[in-house]
Parts: C-alpha cells; structure tokens; sequence
C-alpha cells in the first residue's frame, strides 16, 4: 500500500492524512494533554522545557553540520565557523541578534562566493 | 465568550490582540521560515510531487522535518505503514515544544478543544517566536494573540508554496544558501536572547554538542535521543549545582 498503489484521486489525501497529519498532529494532541495540567513554575515543567530546548539544541547543529540541499555543497569548516563567529558577534553585541545573523550570513556568503 | 465589564479598557480586545499577533508577520523570523518554505515548493516540484498535494501537506502536517521525510517516503514507493513510522518518528519533538507553550498561553478559562485546534500551528519557528514574545500580550488573550499569528503564518506559506511552485525558476545556489542559513542562525541567537533561565542555556549546550554525536550513531533517532539524554542530562545539573542567582523555577 504505497502512494501510488490506489488509482484514485482521494488516494494520495488519504496517504498524507494517515502517514503526515495523524503521524505529527498526535504528538501535538498529546502535548497539549500534558501541558493543560502542567504548571509552569513546576519542576516538571523545566525538565520538559529542557528537554525541549535540547531538541530544538539539536536541530541547529543538524542543520549546520548535516546540511541538506544547497548548503551540502559548502565546506562544514566555513559553515562552523559562520555559526561559531555570528554566535561570538551576538554575544559581544550584547545579545542582539540582528549583529548575529548579519555576520554570521556575511561570512557563509562571503566563503561560498570564494568557493568554499 | 462574555468579557467583564471593561476595567482594563486599556488592554484591549480579542481583535485588537489578534491583529497584534498578525503583525509579527512582518519580521525576520516569519521571513526567514517563508525562505524555508521557498525550498520546499522547489523540493517537492523536483520529486514530481502535485501542486495540490505540496499545499495539503503543508496545511495538514505543518512541520517541514515530516514534510521531507514523507516526501521521500513518497518517492521511495514506501509503504503506509512504514512512511507512518519515519514520520512519527521525526513529529516526537513536536510534543514537548507544545507542552511548553499550552502551559504559557493557557489562562484559566481557555477550553481544551482551543488549544487542540491552536497546538496544530506549533512548528520550531512558530514555537521559537512564541517563547520570545507571547509574554507581550496579557494572559487572557495570549491565545488570541497566538492564533492571530501562528494561523496566519501558516495560512501565508501554504500561499508561498503554491506561487513558488508554479513560478519557481532557478534561484541562485548562493542564495538558496544563505536563505538556508538563516534557520539555525536564528534558531540560535534567538534561543539564547530569550532564555529566562540559566537551565535553558545549559540544555541548548547539551543539545548543540549531543545532537550531532547521536546523528552519527543513530541518524534515524538523534534528535529524540539528543532532547532527551540533553535535556534529563541539563535538568540534572541545574538541580545538582544551582546558579549563583536562582534556583530552579523561573
């Protein structure tokens, strides 16, 4: 039973809602049990706010160091030390994340202009 | 829903905050996610997937990890059943995020069934954004204020893949790549500008380092097994060793 294994129109919906929406939309259903009786000062709440953060924590490096599409071309060198030094900028600046991303994007842009 | 007589005329109403949550359209992270979604449109034309089944998927899954994964699933001729799983798999991390931001923007009165319609336009950016500025708009009409910006976020780019989809020709490759940048970049910055406490700094330090070493022993579970064994690891520690300012709870 593939995508293409039923020669009807509302076959390729039906795909998507079972194998996309009910896959992902379960998890947010069942987030929001949880967090209905959470409180947010409790200490359940910060581990599950931690746990969260080091998610999110690890899709950043995902996307940095294990690129997809147009990015996977580019040195993981350049692509380090883009995030590392925009990071570094951010802090210096005070926390703003404008300064970050600017310099961070100026010198990705810049290394894959000299080919890297 | 009856409002009390108006004491606190100067905060406004549900409108008012709705538009207000609409407004943050207009700013460099719902720009940035708009780019994302410029990929996908490419990403799924390239895959000979339909327009019309480009635009149901982003309406209906609204996360760009699940999106890919079925996508390729797709193409690979996978079964349901498998494709499920994979997708499955990549939405765990949905559930903690939700978590978080249903326990900020619920007041007293808001009725489960709001925040289950509400919880399907939480995705990284939109969750990354909320955390940053749901704390603007009082308690009672944060859920107004989320939904005036998440359901148009996600309303605009269902209207971005199909423009990009009929109308994409070749976008330069150092573009592309800067555009694909911005993600982690703000990701980044913006997590730790507004991180409230000290435990959120630490776990988003686990995360970084744990997550690219779980990639490379288990790629198919490394960010569920990075949130977890990061965030339990930095809960821990911040218990273990409180900071010179405060203890635990925000």
């Amino acid at each position: 039973m593939n995508f293409t294994a039923i020669d009807a129109w509302w076959w390729p919906y039906l795909f998507i809602l079972i194998a996309g929406w009910f896959a992902t939309d379960i998890w947010r259903y069942a987030g929001v049990l949880l967090g209905r009786k959470l409180d947010e000062t409790s200490a359940a709440f910060m581990l599950v706010r931690s746990i969260a953060t080091a998610l999110v924590a690890a899709v950043i490096a995902r996307l940095v160091i294990f690129p997809s599409g147009a990015l996977a071309e580019t040195a993981l060198l350049l692509r380090l030390g883009a995030a590392i030094v925009g990071f570094a900028a951010f802090l210096l600046a005070g926390q703003k994340m404008a300064v970050g991303i600017s310099v961070g994007l100026a010198i990705l842009v810049t290394g894959m202009l000299l080919g890297f | 829903m009856q409002k009390p007589p108006e004491p606190a005329a100067s905060q406004g109403t549900h409108l008012l905050w709705y538009a207000r949550g609409m407004r943050n359209i207009i700013s460099l992270p719902a720009f940035i996610l708009m780019s994302a979604f410029v990929g996908f449109a490419g990403f799924a034309r390239e895959s000979g997937i339909e327009l019309a089944h480009a635009a149901f998927m982003t309406a209906t899954i609204w996360a760009l990890p699940a999106q890919v994964v079925l996508i390729a699933g797709i193409t690979g001729g996978t079964t349901l059943a498998a494709v499920f799983v994979s997708v499955a798999l990549s939405s765990v991390r949905l559930m903690p995020m939700v978590t978080t931001l249903v326990a900020e923007i619920r007041s007293e009165k808001t009725r489960t069934i709001t925040l289950l319609f509400l919880s399907h336009f939480i995705a990284v950016t939109s969750w990354v954004m909320a955390s940053e500025r749901i704390h603007r708009a009082p308690r009672q009409f944060r859920t107004t204020y989320f939904a005036g910006f998440a359901v148009t976020l996600t309303s605009l780019n269902i209207a971005i893949v199909v423009l990009v989809y009929v109308f994409a020709t070749g976008i330069p490759v150092t573009v592309l790549g800067a555009l694909f940048f911005l993600t982690p970049i703000y990701f980044l910055t913006s997590l730790w500008a507004t991180a409230r406490h000290r435990l959120v700094k630490i776990a988003m330090i686990a995360g970084l380092v744990l997550g690219p070493l779980f990639h490379l022993v288990a790629p198919e579970f490394d960010l569920l097994l990075a949130g977890l064994f990061g965030g339990v690891a930095a809960f821990l520690y911040d218990r273990k060793f409180p900071g010179d300012t405060r203890g635990s709870a925000t």
